[in-house]
C-alpha cells in the first residue's frame, strides 16, 4: 500500500513536483548545514573576530558604518604604518565591508537592532550555504543526473578545504569571494551555453563584484580566457563564444576598473593580457567566420588555424617586447612565485614569511578533501567522456588549480569548488548507475537478443547493467559507508582544526576541562586603558591589525605589506644590539614595544619562532648591518640557551623574550617549553626598555621605551647607577683589592 | 590537433583535386573554390554578396558598427598624437566604442542568424556535439528576446562609463 502512495507521489507531474520540492526541501537542509558545522567557534568560544586580516576587515567596516560610504572611499589612515599613513580607502578590496554594511543597513531598516560584530561574525557561514546553492547550480550544468548537483552543494557546504576560511568570525576577503567565485563560472558556463548578451553581462557583473572582494579575481580573468582559447583551438567557435566572451571582458574589465585599487591594471598588468589577447583573437575569428559565411570551403578550417596561430604568435611575442620594454608592468611577485617556488625565497622573503604562501604537505590534500580527492580524477575522466563546453572547462580548471594548490597553500581554496564537481560527477554516475534497482524489462531483452545478427557487433546496442542484487548492496553500503565517514571527518577537522580564534586559545587541563587562554585581548585592553591615545606601539607586523583593531592604537607596521623597507625597519630594531635599536625606535616615535613570547606555556607561534623572517627580511635591505648566520651557532644550530650566538643575545627580541623570565623558576633552572632547552642562569639586561606589562601566562610582553635619561648619560650607565647604588662600593672595593694581591 | 587535420586534409585534397592548383592551402584556401581568383576579386565578391543578400536592418546595424570602430579610431589616434592625458576619460570613451561594438556585434549575430551561420558551425570532425549544439543554438532566441538583452547590455555599459569618466 505504502509502495502505490509512494508511486503516486514519484511519477508523472505530481512526481515532478514532488521531486521539486524535496530538492528545495534538501538545498535548505544543505545550506543549514553548512552554516551549522562553521558555528563551533562561537558556540565553544564567543562571538569574535578571529585571526589577524579580519580584525582590519572589521575596524574598515566599523569605520564604513561610522562615517558612511564616501569617507570611507577617501579614507586615509594615519593610526597605521606611522609615520607614513595608509591611503586605506584606495588600497582595500572594498567588497566584503560593503556588503556587509549593506547587511547591517538593511536589517536596521527592517527594524532588527543587531551590532555590526555580529554581522561580521556570521558573514562568513551566511554566504557558505549561498555558495552551496551556487554549486547546485553549477554542478547541474554539467550533468545530467539530479542527485550530481545534490551531492556537489552537499560536499561544498561541509568540506573543510571550504571551511577552513569560512568558519563564523573569519571575517576575510575570501568569505564571499569563493560564493563569487562559483556563482561566476555558473554564469559564464550558463552564458557559454546560451549564448546570450544576458548571462554575459550577469556573469560580468558577478565578476565586477569578485574583482572588488578578493584578489584572487585574476584566477577568472585567466580562466574564462583559457576557456575560450582551448574551445577556439578545439575547433568549437561559435556564435555563442563570441557573445559570451565578448560581453563579458567588455563590461567586466569596465566594472573591474572601477576599483580604486584594481584601478588602470587591467590595460597595465600582464597578468590581465592574456583575457585582451583573447578578446582581440575572437574579433578576428569572428570577422574570419562571417567572411567564411560567403566563401564556403573546406580549405577555410585551414586559414582560420593558421591564422590563430600566427596572432597569438604575435600577441605573444608583442606581449614579451612589451613587458621587456616596460610599458605593461611587469608579472608581481606573488605570480613569480607561482611558477617558480623557490622565487620567493631568494627574492621576497615577506612573501615566503607568510605561513599560507608555503608550498602545500601532501596529507593536506587528504586532511582537507578527504575521499574527494580520489573521486576528483574520476570526475575528470568523466568530463573527458562527454566533453561539452562546459566539461571543457571543468577540466582546465581542475589541472589549473590542481597544479596551483600544490604551490600555495592557500590555493586549496580555489581547488576545493571543482572538486567537489568532479566528486559529485563521479559519485552520481555511480548511484546512478547501481542504485536502480529495476531489472531491464523482458522486452528490451528480448528486443537486444532479436536484434539483426549479422550486424556488426559494435552496432548492436546490448543491455547492460549491473541487475545483481548483492553488487548493488554491496556498492551501495561501501558508499554510505564512505559519505557517512566523509561527514565524521569533516566533523573533527572543523571542530579541531578550524575553529579556533587563535585570539583566544585554549587547552585542556588534566582533568579534561576546558582552559581558555585570553592573554591577547588582556594585553590589548591593558593597551586601551593605561595609554594615551596616540601611543605608538611597535611589534612584528604580524600583530598590526589586531593592535589597530581592539587596542585602537597607532602601529608601525600591520598585515598589509605593502613597504617592505618599513618592516625591514622594525625587523632590524628588533634584531639588533640595544645601543642600535634604540635610535631607530626614537626616530619612529615608538612608545611601546609588544612581543609574543609562548616559552612559559608552550605557544608555538611566538616572535622568537618568527624570529629569522624578521633577520632574513632586515637582511635583504641592510646586508651590512644584519646578518642571518650571526643567529646561527657555529655548528648551524638556531639556539636561545648558553650556547646562543652574541648576536642573538644581545638582540632586542632576545632580551625582550627573555627579561625577569629566570625569577619565575629556581635559580638555573629556567625552561623554555616552546623550544625545549635551559635558558641561561642570568637574565638578559634591557636598558633602554622598562617592562610595561605582561600578561597572565606571558604571551604577550609589552615595553615602555625609555625616555632619553635626564642627565644625559647613555642608558646603560643610568641602568647600572640604578642598580649600583648597593654593590658600587662593593665592585669598586672588589677592584682594589685585585690590584693589592698582585 | 590542428595541424593534424591540416595534414589529413591536405592529403585528402591533391589526389581528388589534381586539376586545381593547389600550391598553398594558407592563401589559396578560397581560390581553390573560384579557380582563378585573384585576392582582389575575391573581396569584390565577398562585398557583392554581402551588399545583395544582407537585409535592410541588419545592414543599419552593420553601419552602426561602422561608425563606432570610426569612433573608437578616432579617439585612438588622438591619444596617439595628442597624449593620454585625462586617462580616464579616454578610456572610458575608447571602452565605450569597443563594448557598444561587440554589443552590436553580438546582437547582429543573434538576429541575423537564421541557419546561415549555425550550419558552418558543425566542422564535420565534432560530428558527434554537431547536432546537440545545433539543436541547442535553433533552440535560441527570438529577435526581441536578443535586443532586450542588448539593451541590459548597453545600460551596463554605460553605467560603467559615466562612473568611470571622472
Amino acid at each position: 500500500m505504502a509502495q502505490s502512495s509512494l508511486d503516486v507521489l514519484l511519477k508523472g507531474s505530481s512526481g515532478r513536483n514532488t521531486r521539486g520540492l524535496l530538492r528545495v526541501i534538501i538545498l535548505c537542509t544543505i545550506a543549514a548545514a553548512a552554516v551549522a558545522s562553521r558555528l563551533f567557534s562561537v558556540i565553544r568560544f564567543e562571538s569574535i573576530i578571529h585571526e589577524f586580516d579580519p580584525w582590519f576587515n572589521f575596524r574598515a567596516t566599523k569605520y564604513l558604518i561610522e562615517n558612511g560610504f564616501y569617507s570611507f572611499w577617501d579614507w586615509f589612515d594615519d593610526r597605521t604604518w606611522h609615520p607614513l599613513g595608509r591611503v586605506t580607502g584606495g588600497t582595500l578590496y572594498p567588497g566584503l565591508m560593503v556588503t556587509s554594511g549593506v547587511i547591517y543597513h538593511i536589517l536596521r531598516f527592517l527594524t532588527i537592532p543587531v551590532d555590526i560584530r555580529n554581522v561580521c561574525v556570521l558573514l562568513a557561514p551566511g554566504f557558505s550555504g549561498l555558495t552551496a546553492l551556487a554549486m547546485y547550480f553549477l554542478t547541474c550544468e554539467m550533468s545530467t543526473s539530479p542527485s550530481a548537483g545534490l551531492l556537489a552543494a552537499a560536499f561544498m557546504g561541509i568540506t573543510p578545504g571550504y571551511i577552513s576560511r569560512s568558519v563564523a568570525g573569519s571575517y576575510d576577503n575570501e568569505a564571499i569571494a569563493i560564493f563569487l567565485l562559483v556563482f561566476t563560472f555558473f554564469l559564464w558556463i550558463k552564458a557559454v551555453k546560451n549564448g546570450s548578451i544576458m548571462w554575459g553581462a550577469l556573469t560580468a557583473l558577478f565578476y565586477g563584484y569578485m574583482v572588488s572582494a578578493w584578489g584572487g579575481y585574476v584566477f577568472i580573468t585567466n580562466l574564462i580566457p583559457l576557456h575560450v582559447f582551448v574551445l577556439i583551438c578545439m575547433g568549437r567557435y561559435s556564435t555563442r563564444v563570441y557573445i559570451s566572451y565578448t560581453t563579458w571582458y567588455a563590461l567586466g574589465t569596465l566594472g573591474s576598473m572601477q576599483i580604486p585599487f584594481v584601478g588602470f591594471l587591467p590595460i597595465r598588468n600582464s597578468d590581465h593580457m592574456s583575457a585582451l589577447g583573447i578578446f582581440g583573437l575572437l574579433q578576428l575569428v569572428a570577422f574570419a567566420e562571417f567572411v567564411r559565411a560567403y566563401l564556403p570551403g573546406k580549405q577555410f578550417q585551414k586559414l582560420l588555424t593558421a591564422m590563430v596561430l600566427l596572432t597569438v604568435g604575435i600577441a605573444f611575442s608583442g606581449l614579451i617586447l612589451l613587458s621587456v620594454t616596460g610599458v605593461i608592468a611587469p608579472w608581481s611577485g606573488r605570480f613569480y612565485s607561482l611558477w617558480d617556488t623557490g622565487y620567493a625565497k631568494v627574492h621576497i622573503p615577506i612573501i615566503a614569511s607568510v605561513s599560507e604562501h608555503q608550498p602545500t604537505a601532501w596529507p593536506a590534500f587528504f586532511f582537507d578533501l578527504n575521499f574527494l580527492i580520489w573521486l576528483f580524477p574520476a570526475g575528470v575522466f568523466m568530463c573527458f567522456q562527454k566533453l561539452k563546453d562546459e566539461h571543457v572547462f571543468v577540466v582546465i580548471y581542475s589541472v589549473l588549480a590542481s597544479y596551483f594548490a600544490g604551490v600555495m597553500v592557500r590555493l586549496m581554496l580555489t581547488l576545493t569548488p571543482i572538486v567537489c564537481v568532479a566528486a559529485a560527477l563521479a559519485l552520481s554516475a555511480i548511484l546512478d548507475n547501481f542504485l536502480v534497482a529495476s531489472s531491464p524489462t523482458p522486452e528490451s531483452k528480448a528486443k537486444a537478443a532479436t536484434e539483426d545478427p549479422k550486424s556488426l557487433r559494435s552496432t548492436r546496442n546490448p543491455v547492460v547493467g549491473i541487475y545483481s542484487y548483492f553488487s548493488k548492496s554491496v556498492v551501495a553500503c561501501s558508499v554510505t559507508l564512505y559519505l557517512l565517514l566523509f561527514v565524521a571527518h569533516c566533523t573533527w577537522v572543523t571542530s579541531n582544526a578550524y575553529s579556533s580564534p587563535s585570539v583566544v586559545l585554549a587547552s585542556k587541563l588534566p582533568d579534561g576541562s576546558q582552559f581558555i587562554i585570553d592573554d591577547y585581548r588582556e594585553a590589548y585592553y591593558w593597551l586601551r586603558q593605561n595609554t594615551p591615545d596616540n601611543a605608538k606601539i611597535m611589534s612584528w607586523w604580524d600583530y598590526g591589525y589586531q593592535i589597530g583593531g581592539m587596542a585602537d592604537r597607532p602601529t608601525l607596521v600591520d598585515n598589509n605589506t605593502w613597504n617592505n623597507t618599513h618592516i625591514a625597519t622594525v625587523g632590524k630594531a628588533m634584531s639588533s644590539r640595544e645601543e642600535v635599536s634604540y635610535p631607530i625606535l626614537r626616530q619612529h616615535d615608538v612608545d611601546y614595544v609588544l612581543v609574543v613570547f609562548g616559552g612559559l606555556l608552550g605557544y608555538s607561534g611566538d616572535d622568537l619562532n618568527k624570529f629569522l623572517w624578521m633577520v632574513r627580511i632586515a637582511e635583504g635591505i641592510w646586508p651590512d648591518e644584519v646578518k642571518e648566520r650571526d643567529f646561527f651557532t657555529a655548528r648551524g644550530e638556531y639556539r636561545v640557551d648558553e650556547e646562543a650566538t652574541p648576536a642573538m643575545k644581545n638582540s632586542l627580541m632576545y632580551k625582550m623574550s627573555y627579561h625577569n623570565y629566570q625569577n619565575l623558576f629556581p635559580p638555573g633552572q629556567a625552561m623554555d617549553r616552546v623550544r625545549g632547552t635551559k635558558l641561561p642562569k642570568e637574565s638578559p639586561q634591557l636598558n633602554t626598555l622598562e617592562e610595561a606589562f605582561t600578561s597572565e601566562n606571558w604571551i604577550v610582553r609589552l615595553y615602555k621605551v625609555k625616555d632619553l635619561d635626564n642627565l644625559g648619560r647613555d642608558h646603560s650607565n643610568a641602568v647600572a647607577f640604578d642598580k649600583g647604588l648597593k654593590r658600587k662600593r662593593a665592585s669598586k672595593k672588589k677592584g682594589p683589592r685585585v690590584l693589592r694581591t698582585e | 590537433m590542428p595541424t593534424k587535420r591540416h595534414a589529413a586534409s591536405t592529403t585528402s585534397a591533391t589526389p581528388s583535386t589534381p586539376t586545381t592548383p593547389t600550391p598553398k592551402p594558407l592563401s589559396s584556401g578560397p581560390a581553390t573554390l573560384k579557380t582563378n581568383a585573384s585576392a582582389a576579386e575575391i573581396a569584390q565578391h565577398v562585398w557583392q554578396q554581402y551588399a545583395t543578400t544582407t537585409p535592410q536592418r541588419t545592414l543599419l546595424l552593420d553601419a552602426f558598427m561602422a561608425f563606432l570602430v570610426l569612433v573608437g579610431g578616432l579617439q585612438f589616434l588622438y591619444c596617439v598624437l595628442a597624449g593620454n592625458y585625462p586617462f580616464n576619460a579616454f578610456l572610458s570613451g575608447f571602452s565605450a566604442a569597443v563594448g557598444q561594438f561587440v554589443l552590436t556585434a553580438s546582437l547582429r549575430m543573434q538576429t541575423s542568424d537564421s541557419g546561415a551561420t549555425s550550419k558552418p558551425s558543425s566542422k564535420g570532425k565534432n560530428a558527434r556535439f554537431a547536432d546537440e549544439q545545433g539543436e541547442e543554438q535553433r533552440t535560441g532566441y527570438s529577435h526581441e528576446r536578443a535586443f532586450a538583452d542588448y539593451i541590459f547590455g548597453s545600460l551596463i555599459l554605460h553605467f560603467f562609463c559615466i562612473n568611470f569618466i571622472n
